[in-house]
């Protein structure tokens, strides 16, 4: 119980950084995805089924207050929680590399199928332009700001249950 | 064996496969349902505007104080040397003032006689602060913290200055959604002030990027329309009230039909750096409203 309600609490912390913080911190008009960020590190962390639902209320969250229909984002932000799940096994908690390669992968995921979705579908095709304007900067602005909010979110997870680490060490040993 | 797994004294858990699947279908079923009616927002926007709108509230007022201390320190040196400039200025703007001042005189006159009265001044407006900005980078929209408790409707027009920003899209007990009118999915009716020639004005990405957005199907056959030319919402436009400024022509061309033009105008509004804006709470007139 008091899990749910660290990572529900996690959850809005990181959808009002991301829609009201970071509009004042934005290089060049390109905000992180802070979302993206929770959202993978809690699939690989914690396994598919935390990874989906937590994407799954990320998306919801930005649906409501953004979204051209509710459930898109969230369909988006929770295949992208389940896919880094699959990932949960190969997790080593002091081994940043992984959790660094994942995300990146989550964040580009996301961007492609936003450009596809909402521009594709539309008929605009200049891929070169989004993807040197929007969809790159946010992958390097997202790297950069998970260099600063992974090692507090693992200590936050950690702290959830410090049992389930210890017996992850030993296996790796 | 049964893929949901039940064992006495054991939890009941249903494999994350199953539950990806349970919640696909719930969001395909939701997006169907919110595409073509409105049953889910009533409840969901109540409960975010519970949850979330006070806190993003408080945050963006705390941010805007921050940026506003932070550009204080940095600016009173400038502000010195452009306040002596400034009253040079003032002297001369005094003189030119007078004369507007009559001019205005006149003006009003005339307007009476042409019974013009419903210029977007004499809209009824109200003031809202924007809390909220789009999570993504792909669209400009973004909240505002005034909603149907305050009087605002979908549809509702949007000013920043004295330019146009956007409309209202959706509405929350104590916040809205704006569309800005640069976003790349918005597109409305404008027209030539100088020609009253009719024109299709749409945002877009990679022009907004440049500081312009597009203009397209202006059909002026008679090259009047030049260069700097004032663009205002056009008569027509189902959403939008006319007359209010959405900017100046900074580029025209002639489509390959050789029949319609397009271009490019730059918006009256400074987008990058809105804070406040103005909502009128008068809706524009439909044909659905007549009969």
């Amino acid at each position: 119980m008091k899990k749910i309600l660290i990572i529900t609490l996690m959850v809005l912390c990181a959808f009002l950084l991301q829609s009201s913080v970071f509009s004042y911190l934005e290089f060049a008009g390109i905000i992180p995805n802070i979302m993206i960020i929770l959202t993978a590190s809690f699939g690989f962390m914690r396994g598919e089924k935390t990874g989906l639902l937590v994407g799954f209320f990320c998306g919801l969250l930005s649906d409501i207050f953004f979204g051209p229909v509710i459930g898109l984002y969230s369909l988006i932000y929770m295949y992208i929680g389940f896919l880094n799940g699959l990932f949960s096994r190969l997790f080593y908690p002091h081994d940043i590399k992984l959790p660094l390669v994942l995300i990146s992968f989550s964040d580009l995921l996301y961007s492609f199928t936003c450009y596809f979705i909402f521009f594709v579908l539309r008929s605009r095709f200049a891929f070169e332009y989004y993807f040197l304007h929007i969809i790159l900067p946010e992958l390097f602005y997202t790297i950069l700001v998970t260099l600063v909010l992974y090692p507090v979110i693992l200590f936050i997870n950690n702290r959830l249950d410090p049992k389930e680490v210890k017996g992850s060490d030993i296996d790796f040993v | 064996m049964s893929p949901v797994v039940k064992r006495k004294g054991e939890k009941f858990t249903l494999p994350s496969k199953y539950l990806l699947f349970i919640l696909t279908i719930l969001c395909a079923v939701m997006m169907l349902l919110t595409f073509n009616t409105d049953f889910l927002s009533g409840p969901l926007n109540a409960v975010s505007s519970f949850l979330i709108v006070p806190f993003q509230n408080g945050v963006s007022a705390a941010g805007s104080e921050l940026t506003a201390k932070a550009k204080q320190l940095a600016q009173v040196r400038e502000l010195l040397e452009e306040n002596a400039r400034l009253q040079e200025q003032v002297d001369s703007l005094t003189i030119e003032n007078t004369t507007l001042q009559q001019n205005r005189f006149e003006l009003n006159n005339l307007r009476e006689l042409y019974a013009l009265d419903s210029q977007y001044e004499d809209y009824e407006k109200t003031g809202a602060r924007i809390i909220s900005k789009d999570s993504g980078n792909w669209f400009e929209t973004f909240v505002i913290n005034k909603g149907s408790d305050d009087g605002i409707q979908v549809d509702m027009n949007v000013m920043a200055g004295s330019g146009l920003v956007g409309r209202i899209t959706q509405v929350g007990p104590s916040w809205a959604k704006v569309v800005s009118i640069i976003s790349d999915e918005s597109s409305l009716s404008g027209m030539v002030l100088s020609t009253s020639d009719n024109l299709i004005v749409s945002g877009d990405l990679i022009s907004y990027g440049n500081g312009y957005i597009n203009f397209n199907m202006l059909q002026d056959d008679a090259g009047a329309v030049v260069v700097g030319d004032k663009i205002v919402t056009s008569n027509i436009s189902d959403k939008y009230l006319p007359g209010i400024l959405v900017g100046y022509i900074s580029s025209i061309n002639t489509d390959s039909n050789n029949l319609t033009k397009s271009g490019t105008l730059t918006p009256a509004v400074d987008f990058t750096h809105l804070q406040e804006v103005l909502v009128i709470m008068t809706k524009k007139q439909t044909v659905s409203d007549i009969y």
